[in-house]
């Protein structure tokens, strides 16, 4: 079953340079195996096209049932250079919640709306 | 146990916040963080302007709001306010409340340094590009060395009522406090980094009380008086994150995991002057109604460098908006940027980009925006940037007139011509931590 990646994670975004980095975090840490096999760091340079120029590099949290991902060369530039209304990357997390996620394997009860 | 208070995330957050904080609890340290990459170099061109000036001035006035909270309830407040002036922020603070006591810490300004650094051969490379400083040595406009909690700490081993600092990490002003009342050491590394953990946590104000909280948003309470972040710390170096009581917001696992992940690169690698911290050794736990208990942190050693932070100017930029409505907004709003980056080519002038973007369908998202092909409204945003101001003031001058000789329907210009700025760019580098001695003075 394919559902949004907003059922089952919540994200925060911010920037360090050029560099805009995404936390996504399981609102379960059941779910963190989910976020593991769902959430490659290929599928989030693909989500976000040509607006990421460089790499997509992903860190675990099991601690916290979250991952990280740094997205170099996402935000035009960085900073003060930037021309871009969102030089920050405050909005790409909440972007990647649309993310297409296969959750088949979760029992029905567990899933959000069922 | 000693409560640690951040009332400030960067310089321009809410005024009264750490007002509040100091009247509707108990807390011991109020920390205020005033300064971005950019900010410093804001400060020493006002410092240029007048030797008076080059810190943040919102502080003296608000540690004078605060003064009988700091004079009768023994608040002591620790904060980066000083810019590139700090002593003349604390004459300002002792001015404006008098009978308090300032300790200053200095050192962290390497800006009169560089080129006896550069003499003594370090070359400053940029950590991302790798490009020695040499490159943009001329158009340098400020340099400070982020310092850690420890110098902080002796300041706050003066007695003084106030800490101001220069370029200080943002982390540190939460945890110098620690240092100071538990005698932590150099060597107590996950004391450290769990105090610098504490201070990631709060260092963005209200951003781990419910502001910004993707969860539940709609229900967090009365967040038009949100409390700003305590940290209840133990001399162990677990501590509860909290807010006071009469305040709105909400502190949960999911506000504080949400910090711990902002502008966050690898977890198990969070450098600092005090240690670097192991984001994967966190532990939190439900404590109750608007508590947080964080446990479990690890830390391995400083590193033998500290970071600069320089700023140069690196050219000019405008950018410049107008909007477009239905029907075909979306249309002539592109309709509009074809036109003005012909007319811009005509004239022959030379950018280093021009960035077009459509409010309302592609603006935050770019590509990833989801479709909306017949929106009723569209406003086009247009910046370039250059090395060239002439360049830059061209093209301010160049979307106003779409109103009358461009697509149908252009309005929204009503706050006139775009305004052109100058660029301050960030460039960071390391030098070794010798090289940069701290140390407090007292003013009162």
């Amino acid at each position: 079953m394919k559902v949004p990646l907003s059922e089952i994670a919540h994200t925060r975004s911010g920037d360090k340079g050029d560099t805009c980095n995404i936390g996504v975090i399981a609102y379960h840490e059941r779910d963190y195996s989910v976020l593991l096999r769902e959430v490659t760091a290929e599928r989030v340079k693909r989500h976000f096209g040509e607006l990421v120029k460089g790499q997509v590099e992903r860190f675990e949290l099991p601690n916290l049932g979250a991952l990280n991902f740094l997205l170099h060369g996402a935000l035009g530039g960085g900073g003060t250079v930037s021309l871009r209304t969102d030089a920050q990357g405050k909005t790409l997390g909440a972007s990647l919640l649309s993310l297409e996620i296969d959750i088949s394997e979760k029992p029905l009860a567990e899933r959000r709306g069922a | 146990m000693i409560r640690i208070a951040n009332g400030q995330g960067f310089w321009g957050d809410w005024l009264e916040a750490p007002v509040r904080l100091v009247e509707q609890g108990p807390i011991d340290y109020l920390a205020l963080d005033y300064l971005a990459e950019v900010t410093m170099s804001i400060l020493q061109k006002q410092r240029q302007a007048d030797a008076a000036l080059g810190y943040a001035r919102d502080f003296p006035p608000l540690v004078a709001r605060i003064s009988d909270a700091i004079r009768e309830r023994g608040v002591r407040v620790v904060a980066n306010a000083g810019g590139v002036n700090p002593v003349a922020c604390a004459r300002e603070v002792v001015r404006l409340a008098p009978g308090l006591k300032v300790a200053v810490v200095l050192g962290d300004d390497v800006y009169p340094r560089l080129d006896e650094l550069l003499a003594k051969g370090y070359e400053m490379r940029d950590m991302d590009t790798g490009e020695p400083i040499a490159a943009v040595r001329d158009r340098i406009q400020s340099a400070n060395a982020y310092i850690g909690a420890f110098p902080l700490a002796e300041a706050l081993g003066t007695g003084a009522h106030v800490v101001v600092a220069g370029r200080s990490t943002d982390t540190a002003l939460a945890l110098a406090p620690m240092v100071h009342r538990f005698a932590w050491k150099p060597d107590d590394l996950d004391k450290l980094a769990a105090g610098t953990i504490a201070g990631h946590i709060i260092e963005c104000g209200a951003q781990s009380t419910g502001g910004n909280c993707q969860v539940d948003w709609q229900t967090i309470p009365d967040m038009a008086n949100i409390g700003y972040p305590i940290v209840e710390a133990e001399p162990d170096g677990t501590f509860v994150v909290t807010k006071h009581a009469a305040a709105g917001g909400r502190v949960s696992v999911d506000s504080v995991k949400e910090q711990l992940l902002y502008e966050l690169g690898d977890p198990r690698q969070y450098i600092t002057p005090d240690c670097v911290a192991d984001f994967t050794s966190i532990r939190l736990e439900d404590a109750g109604r608007d508590r947080v208990r964080v446990s479990g942190i690890r830390g391995g050693p400083r590193p033998p460098t500290l970071k600069l932070s320089i700023s140069y100017a690196n050219g000019w930029k405008a950018i410049g908006t107008l909007v477009y409505s239905w029907p075909q907004a979306l249309e002539k709003a592109r309709a509009a940027d074809r036109i003005v980056r012909e007319r811009l080519r005509g004239l022959g002038l030379e950018f280093d980009e021009i960035s077009t973007e459509y409010f309302g369908v592609n603006a935050c998202l770019g590509p990833a925006a989801p479709p909306n092909p017949d929106p009723p409204e569209v406003q086009l945003r247009i910046g370039v940037r250059g090395a060239h101001k002439r360049a830059v003031d061209r093209f301010t001058r160049e979307l106003i007139p779409l109103v009358l000789n461009g697509p149908p329907g252009a309005t929204g210009f009503g706050e006139g011509r775009p305004v052109v700025r100058e660029i301050v760019a960030y460039w960071s580098a390391l030098v070794p931590r010798e090289e940069i001695v701290t140390r407090v003075e007292v003013i009162e």
